[in-house]
């Protein structure tokens, strides 16, 4: 810690006392390509990264602390607080933790809701990568386009649970809610709209652009047994050239009868890994269409049967004494599930998200840990930096897109 | 007579919970995959106790073995990633911690958790030359549970600022903070001399003092910013002209559909 007195002043963001040729210079955490909190110390020689140490923390809020002091249902709305890009995909991670230690199954209407919102916020997080990413290389117009449908998808969430940002949009179970009128004929049109403007637009402006090849090609290398080593999931595993997808690996909700590819790229740099995410939203749009067909044949049953843990339906609560009752325990008490630990992971759009839950039995969790990737992949970063130009620092931080309510958590 | 609180435990409890009630436990079974066979095979004596407990294996070893376990299941079983490790907090009934990493094998897709108790005060040794995630990982678990690695690179505290007292995921740690925690903040910003003046931070966020005139209006009985509260006669709501817009149907226009 710097200990500023009137002989030593403190400079907020150098370092002059050093008796060699470098000069430390703090990045963030104000800057606007931190994504959020972070605090890069950069040790420079001329424009040269020696040394990288990534300082996290800015956003600390103790959510795996608030987890052992909430019961299992009331801590499913802080989950949105971890990646607050696509908070759908935490809500559903969580849940599915739950679920597998009850050893419950949501019904087959809830499933296709699911892994519509769920591909929905996978497509809604990489519109949102590839506008703040273009936007941090310099390439402002993308960042309008992208945020443009964007704002469709968040309307088809609006639409669905009346937030925008912190669905809450599942739940330990099942979902809360049917889809409204008409959801799924938009959805139809917003796919059209994305694989529209992927290939005319994004694509379009970025994939030849010279500039964009060159700020992107060979920049924030990382070799597979790297990428391995330093926990790595999701895009940026991928991108090293590693087929892992947990959604054809360890396959969960409707994944296994679907129908869809796992791009993987070999280039191991920021290009590549910047078409990963524009194949990844092709491929979300294939799945999103195989769902609409899959929802019409379903059952209207949204939440699990599991009187011991789930509430009954509400018609039910409100006309039978003994639902009324376990209605009225699993509010005040919560659930109790059993003894036990369980690790799930799930393809979230950064990355391998998990939650280890172990339970004691109790209505509150004994232990929540949140294994979010981001948290990894800010880690990678103090050996990725090292030898790269300060004008790469930007893009490289850009490609690994971490979002800092997971980070910190 | 009040109500006894152990002081161990401080995290939030069930009010009331049946006398008879005892929990059931996931099932835990036999060792049956021949991938998972091949590893409990492989690491051998180290492991004390292994299981499969929904879907994943589970061996337990002894806190000392924890790199050469973790090294025989790197090198010779293929697991080349550790997903994630962190600690749970036993202090309270066996005085222990109770170590887990969870590690994945991206050829099969299998995983497994090796688990391990370490007595409180005790170290445990880095896994950071095999895994490199466990750099952050580690560091991590130190700053929640205060529990040593040896031989880590660069062990500091990660979240939490670095002149931080406690470590925060214990059990014996309140949710809102301890003492050091309320007055973290009034230290760093005005100096200790201030605490009398400012006192101690309201770490609860729920907390509403109704005699608070600076942060709270009360509609009908306000006050000016600061003043003294006085409830005793309640006062005309005034609005301000410019506030209310006239919303009327033939200025505005809805969309039928997005354009």
């Amino acid at each position: 810690m710097q200990v500023s007195n009137k002989l030593t002043p403190f400079f907020e963001n150098l370092n002059f006392e050093r008796d060699d040729n470098t000069m430390v210079i703090n990045f963030g955490p104000q800057h606007p390509s931190a994504h959020g909190q972070l605090r890069l110390v950069l040790e420079l020689e001329g424009e040269q990264v020696m040394k990288a140490y990534p300082d996290i923390g800015y956003l600390h809020r103790g959510i795996e602390k608030m987890a052992e002091n909430m019961t299992y249902n009331e801590f499913l709305p802080t989950t949105d607080r971890l990646d607050y890009i696509a908070s759908t995909s935490n809500n559903y991670a969580y849940a599915l933790a739950v679920e597998k230690l009850l050893g419950i199954e949501a019904p087959r209407r809830a499933q296709v809701i699911r892994t519509a919102l769920l591909e929905l916020n996978r497509v809604i997080s990489h519109l949102f990568f590839v506008a703040t990413h273009a936007l941090d290389v310099g390439a402002m117009s993308v960042f309008l386009y992208a945020f443009r449908e964007r704002e469709f998808a968040m309307d088809l969430m609006e639409d669905y649970c009346g937030a925008r940002l912190t669905h809450s949009a599942v739940r330990i179970g099942g979902v809360p809610l049917d889809l409204p009128a008409g959801w799924l004929e938009n959805l139809a049109a917003f796919c059209d709209k994305v694989d529209f403007e992927v290939e005319h637009t994004y694509e379009a402006l970025l994939t030849e652009n010279r500039i964009w090849k060159m700020r992107l090609e060979d920049v924030g290398v990382i070799s597979a047994e790297d990428a391995l080593s330093w926990g790595c999931t999701g895009v940026m595993l991928r991108g090293s050239g590693v087929k892992w997808d947990i959604r054809k690996e360890e396959p969960y909700e409707l994944y296994p009868e679907l129908d869809f590819d796992i791009p993987t790229s070999d280039r191991c740099d920021s290009y590549g890994r910047y078409r990963l995410y524009m194949e990844e939203m092709r491929q979300s749009t294939r799945i999103l269409r195989q769902l609409i067909p899959m929802y019409k044949e379903t059952e209207p049953q949204l939440m699990a049967h599991a009187p011991q843990y789930i509430s009954a339906p509400k018609e039910e609560i409100m006309t039978q004494n003994y639902a009324l009752m376990q209605h009225f325990v699993l509010v005040t008490q919560g659930m109790r599930p059993p003894k036990g630990e369980v690790y799930v992971p799930t393809e979230s759009p950064k990355g391998e998200l998990g939650f280890y839950i172990k339970s004691e039995g109790e209505p509150y969790a004994y232990r929540l840990k949140c294994r979010a990737p981001s948290f990894f992949h800010t880690g990678l970063l103090q050996e990725l930096l090292v030898g790269t130009y300060i004008a790469d620092v930007v893009t490289i931080i850009g490609t690994t897109n971490i979002v800092f309510g997971e980070v910190d958590r | 007579m009040r109500k006894y609180v152990p002081k161990d435990n401080v995290q939030g409890k069930s009010y009331y919970t049946d006398r008879f009630w005892v929990a059931p436990r996931v099932p835990r079974t036999q060792v049956e995959d021949a991938h998972f066979a091949a590893v409990v095979k492989a690491v051998g004596a180290d492991a004390k106790e292994s299981y499969v407990e929904i879907g994943q294996l589970v061996l337990n070893i002894n806190p000392e073995d924890n790199f050469k376990v973790m090294q025989t299941l790197k090198e010779e079983c293929g697991y080349t990633q550790c997903s994630e490790q962190s600690a749970v907090d036993y202090l309270a009934k066996d005085n222990e911690f109770e170590l887990f990493w969870q590690l994945l094998n991206v050829t099969e897709a299998k995983r497994v958790r090796v688990v391990c108790r370490l007595a409180n005060g005790a170290a445990i040794e880095s896994i950071e030359p095999l895994y490199k995630s466990a750099n952050f990982a580690e560091r991590e678990m130190f700053d929640m549970f205060g529990i040593k690695v040896n031989n880590h690179p660069f062990l500091k505290r990660i979240l939490m600022p670095d002149d931080w007292e406690g470590h925060p995921l214990l059990k014996t740690y309140p949710l809102e903070g301890d003492e050091f925690a309320s007055w973290y903040e009034v230290d760093k910003i005005f100096g200790k001399e201030y605490r009398d003046i400012i006192g101690p931070e309201n770490r609860d966020p729920a907390k509403i003092d109704v005699e608070d005139t600076k942060r709270f209006s009360r509609v009908g009985y306000e006050v000016p910013f600061g003043a003294e509260y006085n409830g005793e006669e309640e006062q005309e709501i005034e609005y301000s002209e410019t506030l209310l817009v006239n919303y009327n149907k033939k200025s505005s226009k809805t969309l039928d559909e997005r354009r």
